[in-house]
């Protein structure tokens, strides 16, 4: 059987992802993170009187701390199981990967343990964010004047 | 390469699970089962080899014999350089002999052992095999604590340690022959489909067994695959059907065994190298002692999983090895 002939085989006894669904959980549970943080930027500024500005930062630094809590306490990774990648893409998602990461490698040492592998899924995000902030800064730079 | 055997025997097994294991259908046929994954160790490299140890311990007990009367320990894992393995020998301190052959490690074990035995080379061995599910994790796929999203057809690493007392002494389970596989690779790019990427290795091996020893597949009671999982055993069927005409139908997979597939979130099934052992040594060889199955086909299924090469778009080869075991009518 040549590989092609296999390749069709293999499709016939392979299920098809619920591609509709998983993406429906991912956005439902992505835009309940996202009201959680406008709900988060409105407390900060009405209750505590933070600026707007510095209370999205501040949203920021709560969401990733309650991300990292929950990736230690052992919850996140069952949670991923059912909220497919709703919780993966918003910035929970990006403190989870580099948590679980350090987890996994403290036993091997601060340097070479966590100080190397630390990035280890985050590395590929920042990499291909600060390149494509560098090239929506020009897009944007072009069309919109800064 | 089919070698028939005059004088193998298979002894005593032991076996040794961890928790998700232990809550499958097999529990109470484990020889000892642990409820974490530590085992009491620091890491999941040291508690996989811890078990090697303590199923190496539970063995010796079992036969009655002392690590100086054992020849020979050949053992394997899927770790990178096989580290669990080498680190439980150090305190085991019998002669090793260290394989790799992904998951169709432990038959491969059995193999050798039982052509060193026959050409009277050795008088006994033990062959072990272990996986870890965090190991696993953690050297193959992503940090543990990641959990990132799985596909349907994904498998779930088997924590657990087996081992198996070889020897020329008659006991009721004769080694009768066995089948070293070809390596083979169907373009299969999917690391995440790993019944797809073993099922033409089982059936290549089935269908060299089969033509070497001249035998019919309905010569035996039981065939078993490792750990092809509930759609790489369709695959496999069909297959064996179209490319060699051998229709199987006294056929199981240990991947589809080990767990309660309905109940634990363990996907297509279970893998990894103690797959096919936990439930081959503690579910099927029993059966075999009470003569409800005579002869049994083991064919150990391996995808040949490198991450650096999947990377660099390699398709994944893979291996799968087959022993035959057979009731000792003479003894029984």
């Amino acid at each position: 059987m040549d590989k092609n002939k296999y390749s069709l085989l293999v499709k016939k006894y392979t299920p098809k992802e619920d591609r509709l669904f998983n993406g429906l959980i991912a956005f439902i549970v992505g835009g309940l993170i996202g009201i959680i943080g406008q709900f988060l930027i409105s407390f900060y500024s009405s209750y505590l009187s933070i600026p707007s500005k510095e209370a999205s930062i501040f949203m920021i630094i709560t969401l990733i701390f309650i991300g990292c809590l929950l990736t230690g306490l052992g919850i996140f990774d069952k949670l991923v199981s059912y909220t497919r990648c709703g919780l993966i893409i918003p910035i929970t998602g990006f403190a989870h990967s580099m948590s679980s990461a350090a987890l996994e490698y403290k036993k091997e040492g601060l340097v070479t343990g966590i100080g190397a592998n630390i990035f280890k899924l985050a590395g590929t995000v920042i990499m291909f964010g600060v390149v494509s902030a560098y090239f929506f800064g020009i897009l944007r730079l072009i069309f919109f004047g800064g | 390469m089919t070698v028939k055997y005059n004088n193998v025997y298979l002894n005593n097994t032991s076996t040794i699970s961890g928790p998700y294991e232990a809550q499958g259908p097999f529990n109470k046929y484990y020889d000892k089962s642990y409820d974490d994954l530590y085992f009491g160790n620091a890491t999941w490299e040291q508690a996989e080899s811890k078990i090697i140890v303590e199923s190496v311990d539970i063995l010796l007990n079992k036969v009655m014999k002392e690590k100086k009367d054992v020849n020979l320990h050949i053992s394997g894992d899927l770790l990178n350089q096989i580290v669990a393995t080498n680190y439980a020998s150090a305190s085991i301190g019998i002669p090793l002999i260290g394989i790799y052959s992904a998951c169709s490690t432990s038959v491969l074990g059995m193999i050798i052992g039982s052509n060193m035995i026959d050409a009277k080379q050795i008088n006994n061995c033990i062959v072990s095999a272990s996986s870890h599910n965090n190991g696993s994790e953690k050297q193959f796929r992503q940090p543990v604590e990641y959990g990132g999203p799985k596909r349907k057809t994904a498998t779930f690493t088997v924590t657990g340690a087996a081992s198996c007392f070889l020897s020329s002494t008659p006991s009721k389970i004769r080694i009768e022959s066995s089948t070293i596989g070809k390596v083979v690779d169907l373009g299969v790019t999917d690391s995440s489909h790993m019944g797809a990427v073993m099922a033409p290795s089982a059936a290549s091996t089935i269908y060299q067994h089969l033509r070497e020893t001249n035998r019919d597949i309905s010569y035996y009671d039981l065939v078993l695959t490792g750990d092809l999982g509930i759609y790489g055993k369709q695959i496999l069927k069909e297959y064996l059907d179209i490319e060699y005409h051998i229709k199987l139908k006294n056929y199981n997979d240990t991947a589809c065994m080990i767990y309660d597939i309905n109940k634990q979130p363990v996907y297509a099934g279970g893998s990894g190298i103690a797959c096919m052992p936990l439930v081959a040594y503690s579910y099927i060889i029993p059966k075999m002692l009470n003569k409800e199955i005579k002869r049994v086909l083991l064919v150990a299924t391996g995808a040949l999983l490198s991450q650096t090469m999947v990377n660099q778009k390699l398709t994944i080869p893979s291996v799968s090895h087959a022993i035959s075991l057979e009731v000792n009518d003479d003894l029984s």
